[in-house]
């Protein structure tokens, strides 16, 4: 139920906007509760978007998790 | 974006499933209680637990919002259907049971009960059909509620009503902690219900439960640090609110949502089956939405409904405190095909994510 899925906007209208779901799967989800540019990536619950996610973000855990497991081998290999 | 692919790396995987034997304490067990369905799909699917320590157990919380629905308002949606109204729902909840019936069995009977996608084709079905009633099953978590006040908000046509069944995670949280034999040492928190309602409302966890809580999100990455930033927390003695989930969930949450539901809904007491009644952790209509409460509209009166058939242990493996195969039910009568409890219907009911995932010996 809870399950939302990232899409990436490609236009926006009247609090509606066609998202793509990755893989040529386009819909229409209501952005009343984002605002939102084309081009940018939304969490799709049920028919609405919920949250813009941040690739800087995204980039910086990935960075986080890299660093949390080369901090690991720095103590192994000291 | 990023690539997908970065957030299920195998060989990152190994590596933080390694770490996590280091981090962990050599004895004594470790409790971490998720609350969401998503996450327990994540867990079992990609087999997580099979990469933890020994001592580290993950349990599943009631994060299954067709679960939780107590059978007493399963009973109004029968009743509603029953009396001629088009009943519209999410596709889970029609197999969920009610105290006799399930919306599956009143369609059986005649009944004109249809699944929608979205709050939103509910609307549209209803507007096609003018001269027909229509009754929108309004369940789910924080996640699904602002769909409902966007909806309700723009003013729908007056042959729809809602049956707002929404509940609040926070406050079964908050259960979980008060139930002392479950002795829970961390909570991985539901990363969509959080998107929503924000990092800011878990502060009470570890302010006054001493409770590590991390926000999570759903690759099998994003869990296993989960795991390894409340191993950490544990370790230094300490209990945070940490966010794993940058990439969607901020501290204040989506505000504007946050807001819509403030218009829409009063927050109240609510049932949770098998659970009683736990205090303000349902939304109801606000006084001026009256006129499309599907309760008032068709003088629904249900008190009580009976949550668990003989024998069904959803109530205990919903807390986490058993396992679905220690339900003397689960898979022997119970099962995908002919579920008898509530998490065996849900997609995100724990007995039928590990139904249809683990191979269990018959």
């Amino acid at each position: 139920m809870c399950l939302a899925i990232p899409a990436k906007v490609i236009s926006v209208h009247d609090g509606k906007a066609k998202v793509d779901f990755g893989e040529g799967v386009l819909r229409e989800v209501d952005v009343t509760l984002v605002n939102v540019k084309v081009g940018e990536y939304v969490l799709v619950h049920a028919g609405y978007a919920i949250q813009v996610l941040s690739k800087t973000e995204a980039e910086e855990t990935i960075r986080l998790w890299n660093e949390i497991l080369e901090a690991e081998k720095q103590i192994k290999t000291r | 974006m990023v690539e997908h692919s970065k957030f299920r790396d195998p060989e990152l995987a190994r590596r933080i499933a390694e770490k996590l034997h280091t981090i962990a304490p050599e004895s004594g067990i470790v409790k971490i209680c998720h609350v969401c369905g998503t996450h327990e799909w994540t867990i079992t699917h990609f087999g997580l637990r099979s990469l933890l320590p020994q001592n580290i157990e993950v349990i599943a919380g009631p994060g299954c919002p067709v679960c939780v629905t107590p059978a007493s308002e399963i009973d109004e949606a029968v009743q509603i259907a029953l009396k001629g109204v088009t009943v519209t729902c999410f596709g889970d909840v029609l197999r969920v049971p009610g105290s006799e019936k399930s919306l599956l069995d009143a369609k059986a009977e005649g009944a004109d009960v249809r699944v929608v996608y979205s709050v939103a084709d509910a609307i549209k079905m209803a507007e096609k059909e003018p001269r027909k009633d229509f009754a929108f099953f309004a369940i789910g978590f924080e996640t699904t509620a602002p769909s409902t006040a966007v909806e309700v908000l723009k003013k729908p046509p007056k042959n729809i009503s809602f049956l707002v069944s929404h509940r609040l995670i926070p406050p079964a949280m908050e259960l979980l902690t008060r139930i002392e034999d479950l002795r829970i040492n961390g909570f991985i928190a539901p990363g969509h219900v959080s998107t929503i309602i924000g990092l800011k409302a878990y502060e009470i966890f570890p302010k006054l439960y001493h409770m590590p809580t991390v926000v999570a999100g759903f690759e099998p990455l994003d869990v296993l640090f989960a795991v390894y930033m409340i191993l950490k927390q544990i370790k230094n003695g300490e209990a945070r609110l940490e966010n794993e989930y940058a990439r969607a969930v901020s501290w204040d949450g989506n505000v504007k949502a946050q807001e819509l539901m403030r218009q829409t809904f009063d927050i109240s007491d609510g049932e949770w089956r098998g659970l009683g009644k736990l205090p303000l952790s349902a939304f109801k209509l606000k006084k001026e939405y009256i006129k499309y409460d599907a309760r008032e509209k068709f003088g629904i009166k249900i008190k009580h409904g009976k949550d668990l058939p003989p024998g069904c242990q959803c109530h205990l493996v919903m807390i986490g405190k058993i396992k679905p195969t220690e339900c003397p039910l689960f898979m022997k009568v119970c099962t995908p095909q002919k579920p008898i409890g509530a998490c065996m219907v849900g997609i995100e009911g724990t007995c039928r994510i590990w139904a249809k995932t683990i191979n269990i010996p018959v």
